[in-house]
């Protein structure tokens, strides 16, 4: 029972940084309906960041630069690669993105270097005592801070100005134009929000091991994520985030004993295949928008 | 029937459709394809064997790539799994003409074009099986699912070490054996590098020709209606699920022996290397050439594959880039950064890729000295 719910706080806790990047993928899909794949790189970087100005203005604050700084870099990056491709197929945007996240991390690795980083978190490997379970300490933090930015982002885009505009350009761009929303900043701004996510993930994931250079494969769990909850969704991938979470812990703690034939790695790759699975059923994921098209 | 009119002294007028989709069908198309042959097959008696083993490596990507174009660029469904199948056609090369030891299966079949058939074959055989699961599917979903299998195939790679000989260790590529000769091996005549060369560069003529002949027919018009708007093509009578399941296995068939002639050519693989990062450089070649053009696979090939070679000559050039991994800004880290800003670049510039510049040289020149 213990081995049980030791699985579901570690499974949970990293969902919930797949969570925060897949928040970031769907933010950037809603509105620009391109999946961006440097959101590995941009999560990199931020973990990177941290580890540089811990030291300097404490952990707290070095995670509120990073992901201000990176929100920042994302937003650049949108002006000036990604703008003149609106309107292109966005097959070919997706691959920009690809490019630049190549170039972001070759960028980030020349300051990683050979040696892990630490990123100077509080909470290092250290256990304490949940339900007559030892958990470690970063995942109850990681649950909990996702849970506060998860509620914070969903008021955001219920309740403020901004938020009803985004929603707004990610049902329909040109009615939200005609409105008197400016689109390109309603871009600007998600690719803004999902770097500082993938910042505060980047963080998250170096907690306990650090950063070294194959850091960003981490981020790419978030793809099954949010194909499992849905592209359009935003509920769908914090569900999605926490579902992939828990199956790579569980498969990871229990296929050993069950299904010792499929390798000892499997955990890795799981959620590839839950995500192949459930496409089977529903190919537009769990709470993903099934399209209706006309000639 | 009457053969299609010609009228003396305009060679490009043309009076049937057969005649404007000839596999040639212009003049300068016919001269320029003829020496481009002429100096493949001179290049071996002009340039170093590792040039030439360079070329080699560039003429089995450049199949790889045209498979690929055939499922990304003509019929439209995007890929990222392109790793996968080269894996598949790289070990059932490998596994049929390797001898049998301890370590590793081997059926001891050299003779090249049974095994490179087979892996062929067998990569087309997967991927009709994933076609199905990519008929109910479009766009970006379809991508990361071809996604998630590349990370599934390099898991059961790394894990079935009696195929694949295990990460770190590999196992020897497939024997190249055509007529009794061994190509990987001096001979009399010609050096392992030379005979390798001329038989890639036979081949990928064999498999351009066979594609261009295949996206210039029925099929290829269907591809590019499915590609274009697949509803409107089902709704004037394209069978969606057919063709889709067909790019699949045609893109997969020309994987598989790409991955098999790879192996080869290289001499080792590590079973993780067939990864994301292959399929990716595998699309940068289809875009950057030139998406949906069979020429264009071929050039963006050769671009992606010579590319490292051209940034080892920077240091020479730029002296602030060092040559070994030890100085600030080292050749890896330049080469890896042209790579993305090129893929950047060629997507916002010329969106057609190197087959795009082409065009517009082309066209410059064929109204030179009047321009628009």
């Amino acid at each position: 029972m213990d081995e049980f719910l030791q699985s579901l706080i570690r499974g949970l806790g990293t969902g919930s940084i797949y969570s925060l990047l897949a928040l970031g993928f769907v933010i950037i899909y809603k509105s620009t309906q391109v999946i961006s794949f440097a959101q590995p790189a941009f999560m990199l970087a931020g973990a990177v960041l941290v580890s540089y100005l811990a030291p300097v203005v404490s952990f707290f604050g070095a995670v509120l630069v990073a992901a201000v700084v990176i929100a920042v870099l994302a937003l650049g990056v949108e002006r000036t690669v990604l703008r003149p491709m609106v309107g292109k197929p966005v097959f070919v945007v997706a691959i920009i993105t690809i490019g630049v996240d190549v170039v972001v991390r070759v960028v980030t690795n020349a300051f990683i270097g050979l040696d892990v980083r630490q990123v100077g978190d509080p909470w290092g490997l250290t256990t304490m005592s949940f339900l007559g379970a030892e958990v470690q300490q970063r995942y109850l933090v990681m649950i909990g801070t996702t849970a506060v930015v998860t509620t914070a982002l969903f008021l955001f885009f219920r309740y403020s100005r901004i938020g009803l505009a985004m929603r707004a350009v990610a049902y329909d761009q040109e009615v939200a134009l005609a409105q008197g929303i400016s689109v390109g900043s309603v871009f600007a701004l998600s690719w803004a929000l999902a770097g500082g996510l993938a910042a505060l993930a980047g963080v998250f994931v170096a907690t306990g091991a650090g950063v070294d250079q194959q850091l960003w494969i981490v981020a790419l769990k978030a793809l099954p994520a949010i194909i499992l909850g849905g592209l359009e969704s935003l509920g769908g991938a914090v569900v999605g985030g926490l579902a992939v979470g828990i199956v790579e812990s569980f498969f990871g703690t229990y296929q050993g004993d069950f299904a010792p034939w499929l390798g000892p790695n499997f955990a890795l790759v799981a959620p590839y295949a839950l995500m192949l699975l459930v496409l089977l059923v529903r190919p537009y994921g769990l709470f993903g928008k099934k399209e209706v098209e006309r000639l | 029937m009457k053969g299609p009119k010609t009228i003396k002294g305009r060679p490009e007028l043309y009076t049937s459709y057969a005649q404007d989709m000839a596999l040639l069908n212009t003049r300068p198309k016919r001269a320029w394809s003829l020496a481009l042959v002429v100096l493949a097959v001179l290049l071996p008696f002009l340039i170093t064997d590792d040039l030439l083993q360079l070329l080699a490596t560039g003429f089995v990507a450049a199949i790889g790539a045209i498979g690929l174009n055939i499922v990304t660029g003509y019929a439209g469904q995007v890929s990222l799994g392109h790793a996968f199948f080269l894996a598949i056609g790289a070990y059932t090369g490998a596994a049929l003409s390797g001898p049998e030891t301890g370590r590793v299966i081997g059926f001891g079949i050299t003779s090249l074009p049974v095994w490179l058939l087979a892996s062929g074959l067998v990569a087309a055989f997967f991927g009709v099986l994933v076609a199905p699961v990519a008929v109910r599917l479009r766009g970006l979903y379809l991508a990361i699912v071809t996604l998630g299998l590349v990370f599934l195939g390099e898991h059961v790679f790394r894990e079935w070490t009696s195929l694949t000989g295990g990460p770190g260790v590999g196992r020897p590529a497939a024997i190249p054996e055509l007529f009794g000769v061994r190509l990987d091996r001096n001979n009399a005549m010609f050096t392992a590098a030379q005979q390798l060369y001329l038989v890639m560069f036979v081949l990928l003529v064999i498999f351009g020709v066979l594609a261009r002949n295949l996206v210039r027919s029925r099929v290829g018009r269907a591809f590019a209606a499915v590609r274009d708007r697949d509803l409107a093509a089902s709704v004037i009578g394209v069978d969606l699920t057919k063709y889709k399941v067909l790019a699949f296995a045609v893109s997969s068939f020309y994987a598989g022996v790409a991955g098999a002639l790879l192996f080869v050519v290289n001499g080792f693989f590590d079973p993780g290397s067939f990864n994301l990062l292959l399929s990716v450089q595998y699309i940068a070649m289809v875009l950057i050439g030139g998406a949906g053009t069979i020429s264009g696979a071929i050039m963006g090939a050769l671009f992606i594959t010579l590319l490292p070679r051209i940034t080892r000559e920077l240091p020479a050039v730029l002296p602030f880039i060092s040559g070994d991994a030890t100085g600030a800004v080292t050749v890896f880290q330049v080469e890896a950064v042209l790579y993305g800003v090129l893929i950047i670049v060629f997507l916002i510039v010329e969106p057609r890729g190197l087959f795009g510049i082409w065009v517009r040289v082309r066209n410059y020149w064929r109204t030179w000295p009047f321009s628009y």
